[in-house]
């Protein structure tokens, strides 16, 4: 049971409360790749709700700065039309997958690190976690997607994919430590789905994955994820367990319930401008 | 010159929660404590000027959403070792109903 009134603002109303309170929309963009039809909804919703700025994030996606509280609701119910749902930009949860173009495209690739990203995206959305949780996947060693200082990064080599964990690119900067090398895209998702499952159910509430390794060592979290393969299947079906019941977009959830979107309006309004005074 | 304005009912509010009056000359943040207890500040953080109405509400007391101030809902003081003060408006409930004593424009 979920209550949301213990949850900080950002994840009660789904979006970042910013220095004017205001708030920030960011939807989710699978690998970073965006399709027309959907530049063209944020760009309405950006015109129709008179949104003062929209900047690309660190993590290749669009960010709408600066919606009033009010608006929030039809500002999803206008960007769920086009697809897009919550990129969960405001929560202890999976963040953004960043991905270079990749063998696909790019002469140096030597592997599809854009379609990995996406399915890696697409399988661990919605999850929350102990802290904020970002990956990325490179395909190749040159690293344009910065995985290396992610909480799980991938970087495609020839013979396959290193799995690296526990960076940050933050406050302590922390490149990541070698998990292991596979050779498959199946691999490195039992892999990603075992070590989030692992940080999900042993790192304390708000400790990032640089600093839970730090805690336990790198030698703990190979032995459960690595050495230990029936460990291994074991966290990722846990963790594809519960995916089954987290991969509802809150957004949608709030958008078409009017009971839910109630908490988004002034419970009354006296000014004949409409207008929020802070 | 302020007058009594009835803002909505108890059941509005969500326990541990706040919703806003927006008044013709300040935004009011009307809170519903555990014990349900209500009370009314400026909807403004002395600190930075954050939307209290947005915080976390505890006790008697309300933790601002942007720099986490902690402000007591009853003088809208902030707790020591912070400083400064967000005005307060009376509050009666009668039938279940919320009323307000709001400053005018």
């Amino acid at each position: 049971m979920d209550d949301p009134q213990s949850r900080f603002v950002n994840e009660r109303v789904h979006a970042n409360i910013q220095k004017d309170g205001s708030f920030s929309v960011v939807p989710r963009v699978w690998g970073g790749v965006v399709k027309p039809v959907e530049l063209r909804a944020i760009a309405d919703a950006a015109e129709k709700y008179r949104v003062p700025m929209v900047k690309f994030t660190g993590g290749q996606r669009l960010d709408l700065l600066g919606v009033r509280k009010e608006d929030l609701p039809r500002v999803w119910g206008d960007l769920n039309k086009a697809g897009l749902i919550s990129g969960y930009a405001y929560g202890k949860a999976l963040r953004t997958v960043k991905t270079c173009v990749g063998m696909e495209w790019c002469r140096f690739g030597v592997q599809d690190s854009t379609s990995l990203g996406i399915k890696l995206e697409k399988l661990t959305w919605g999850s929350w976690m102990p802290h904020k949780f970002k990956m990325a996947v490179s395909g190749c060693p040159r690293n344009c997607a910065e995985a290396t200082i992610k909480d799980f990064g991938v970087v495609a080599v020839e013979s396959g994919w290193e799995l690296r964990v526990g960076g940050n690119g933050g406050v302590k900067i922390r490149p990541t430590d070698l998990l292991c090398k596979v050779k498959t895209d199946q691999e490195v998702i039992e892999y990603c789905c075992a070590f989030i499952q692992l940080y999900r159910e042993e790192a304390y509430y708000l400790e990032r994955t640089s600093t839970w390794i730090e805690r336990v060592g790198l030698a703990y979290v190979k032995r459960w994820t690595v050495e230990d393969s029936e460990n291994r299947r074991e966290l990722a079906r846990r963790f594809l367990e519960s995916q089954r019941f987290a991969q509802k977009d809150p957004w949608a959830e709030c958008a078409g319930d009017p009971e839910k979107s109630r908490e988004f309006v002034p419970i009354k309004q006296l000014n004949r401008a409409g207008y929020s005074h802070v | 010159m302020s007058e009594w304005t009835e803002v909505g009912r108890i059941e509005d509010i969500p326990r541990l929660s706040a919703r806003v009056v927006r008044a013709e000359a300040v935004d009011v943040a009307v809170f519903r404590t555990a014990r349900d207890e209500i009370f009314a500040l400026r909807d403004r953080c002395p600190h930075k000027s954050g939307p209290l109405s947005q915080g976390i509400v505890h006790g008697s007391r309300v933790t601002c959403p942007l720099h986490n101030l902690v402000l007591e809902l009853t003088d809208g003081r902030a707790a020591p070792p912070d400083e400064g003060c967000t005005e307060t408006y009376p509050v009666k409930t009668e039938d279940g109903k919320i009323w307000v004593l709001l400053p005018g424009s």
